[in-house]
């Protein structure tokens, strides 16, 4: 005889759940790890320390993007205007500094410059109340066009007295890890807890799961959606003056079409478009397991004409993925 | 005394009346079943007390003190809750959270405030057991029936300690052995002295539950009386105006 306590007080079947719902993100992962054990066995070359380096900084990039992005899709929103944040933002601590300006006030200029994207698109989506699609494909459009009207459509290599600095900013490392790895490590871990930990973070996954109630609740929707767009800006930035650094010159060609491979990260990491549901971890697998397949083709001589394929069905794969895992619960 | 009085509540939209002199009065731990076509005025009258609306006429008080909201926070800091029909739940979210959605508590760690779970599930595991309802804090509602959905809407209700609750259908759409357990809620509810205004359709729901029934046909009240003095036949004629008034 069990009573009404023992029912309520039994925690739910904790290793059962936890397995059903950390399903995707493990399979993903094992994905990623058998693909690198492969490329281990068949290639010479992937298992080199240079190999493995190249990786670790160009998954980073899109990695940081993506966990910005996740925050986007678990409110149930979409930003499309992040590829063109990136080169906005590393156009603008280019020019800012091939004027001669030092490092850190151009970076701050550049961070100025994806927030006020950001901005831009969280005012129009939450407070005029159109769909984010529109409003971020717009900003997309946007923003690049601004930066090319800012370095008059010109590349530019010359970054001024702090020049090296932004070099080894984006393109060095400390403790033999690459900085960009640093970055999105931090980024990681950081929102991992303000997801789960913070206000600001429930009330994100509150406002995707059921935007109605989280009005009726009292939660300050509107002004939470305009941060969320803004945090997703901001790892653009972030992306774009690491960027910046690591290739060592700019061109208004930087991030065309990151958007779809940042939001694909997402998903393949298991953010839900229908919104409520990812992680910051999810994020990064995802996108290490992108790279991970880009590369792998590279090494093994398979056109890279092959790339989208691969990364097309992931998404597909991914998202069927959860169909399924909906249709047992 | 009275725990909530109405009188003479008028409100129109524009060229459209869609309350006219609606005086209404709940005791504490009474439950109200008010009733209604679609249309008659009940979603009007209840968030005018709500404070989604203001009335064009009239007055309200609770506890003999008059109140004046104009916004349904100020409607709640006086202790009236609302239960809405679709429930106003994150699915994707534990019973615990739902319960706290908006008013979460924070521990500090020196300069840094992280959300108290293990407070929210033991208090949230409280009110379950008040409700007596097989309601597990940590389950995703997501994956939960009809009944334990209403369960954490109420439960919502509760941290606030209010005076009076009122729910929109909140039987509507849910198994028969769920409606049992929702009007078992109620009567919780009702046993803790807690007044609850009950919306509903489902007339045997009604009668099952409320200590009184009032009945609204286009805008005017046409009948609050004692439950036990009236029967679904007689509500079913004020109702489609059959019977014009009791």
């Amino acid at each position: 005889m069990t009573t009404l306590d023992d029912i309520i007080g039994r925690s739910q079947h904790e290793s059962l759940f936890s397995r059903i719902r950390g399903l995707q993100l493990f399979w993903v992962f094992t994905a990623a790890v058998l693909a690198c054990l492969a490329l281990t066995l068949l290639t010479d070359s992937f298992a080199s320390e240079r190999n493995l380096f190249n990786v670790a900084r160009n998954f980073a990039f899109v990695a940081i993007i993506a966990i910005g992005m996740t925050a986007v899709i678990a409110s149930g929103g979409i930003d499309l205007s992040v590829g063109s944040t990136v080169v906005l933002s590393a156009m603008v601590i280019s020019v800012a500094m091939a004027s001669g300006l030092p490092f850190w006030i151009s970076a701050l200029l550049a961070l100025g410059a994806a927030l006020l994207v950001g901005l831009v698109n969280g005012v129009l989506i939450a407070y005029a109340g159109m769909p984010a699609f529109v409003v971020t494909l717009g900003t997309l459009s946007a923003a690049r066009s601004l930066a090319m009207v800012l370095s008059d459509n010109k590349m530019i290599w010359e970054f001024g007295p702090d020049h090296d600095l932004l070099l080894w900013i984006g393109g060095g490392s400390t403790f033999g890890l690459p900085h960009p790895l640093w970055v999105m490590t931090i980024l990681a871990v950081v929102m991992s807890l303000v997801f789960k930990w913070t206000r600001w973070g429930q009330h994100l996954f509150a406002i995707g799961s059921n935007e109605n109630a989280a009005v009726l609740t009292g939660i300050p929707v509107k002004r939470l959606k305009v941060s969320i767009y803004m945090f997703s800006a901001l790892t653009a930035g972030l992306a774009g003056i690491l960027m910046a650094g690591w290739l060592g010159s700019v061109t208004t060609n930087l991030g065309q079409a990151m958007e779809l491979t940042v939001i694909a990260a997402a998903v393949i990491g298991g953010a839900n478009l229908a919104g409520g549901e990812g992680t910051a971890l999810g994020a990064v697998v995802g996108a290490l397991l992108i790279e991970v397949i880009r590369n792998s083709l590279i090494l093994l001589g398979i056109s890279t004409f092959w790339q989208g394929m691969f990364i097309g069905t992931f998404i597909i794969v991914a998202v069927a993925f959860d169909r399924f895992r909906n249709l047992r619960t | 005394m009275s725990r909530l009085v109405i009188s003479g509540l008028s409100k129109n939209f524009g060229a459209i009346q869609a309350l006219s002199d609606v005086s209404l009065s709940i005791e504490p731990g009474e439950v109200l079943g008010l009733m209604g076509d679609n249309g008659a005025g009940k979603s009007t009258l209840v968030k005018i007390i709500a404070g989604n609306f203001r009335p064009s006429a009239g007055s309200i008080r609770i506890d003999d003190k008059p109140v004046d909201f104009h916004r349904p926070i100020d409607a709640q800091r006086e202790g009236i809750e609302m239960v809405y029909q679709d429930l106003a739940l994150a699915d994707n979210m534990t019973a615990a959270s739902n319960v706290f959605l908006g008013r979460e508590p924070m521990r500090s760690l020196g300069p840094l405030k992280y959300i108290d779970y293990r407070r929210m599930n033991s208090v949230s595991t409280e009110l379950f057991k008040q409700l007596k309802s097989e309601t597990r804090p940590r389950d995703l509602v997501r994956k939960m029936s009809g009944g334990q959905r209403q369960a954490v809407a109420i439960a919502r209700t509760l941290l606030s300690e209010p005076k009076i609750v009122m729910m929109d259908e909140p039987t509507a759409a849910i198994s028969v052995r769920q409606v049992a357990e929702v009007l078992d809620l109620i009567r919780r509810l009702s046993d803790r002295g807690i007044s609850v205004v009950l919306i509903s359709h489902r007339m045997p729901d009604v009668f099952s539950v409320s200590d009184k029934v009032a009945v609204l046909r286009r805008g005017q009240l046409v009948c609050s009386k004692p439950a036990a003095d009236s029967s679904p036949e007689e509500v079913t004629g004020l109702i489609t105006g059959a019977i014009e008034a009791a």
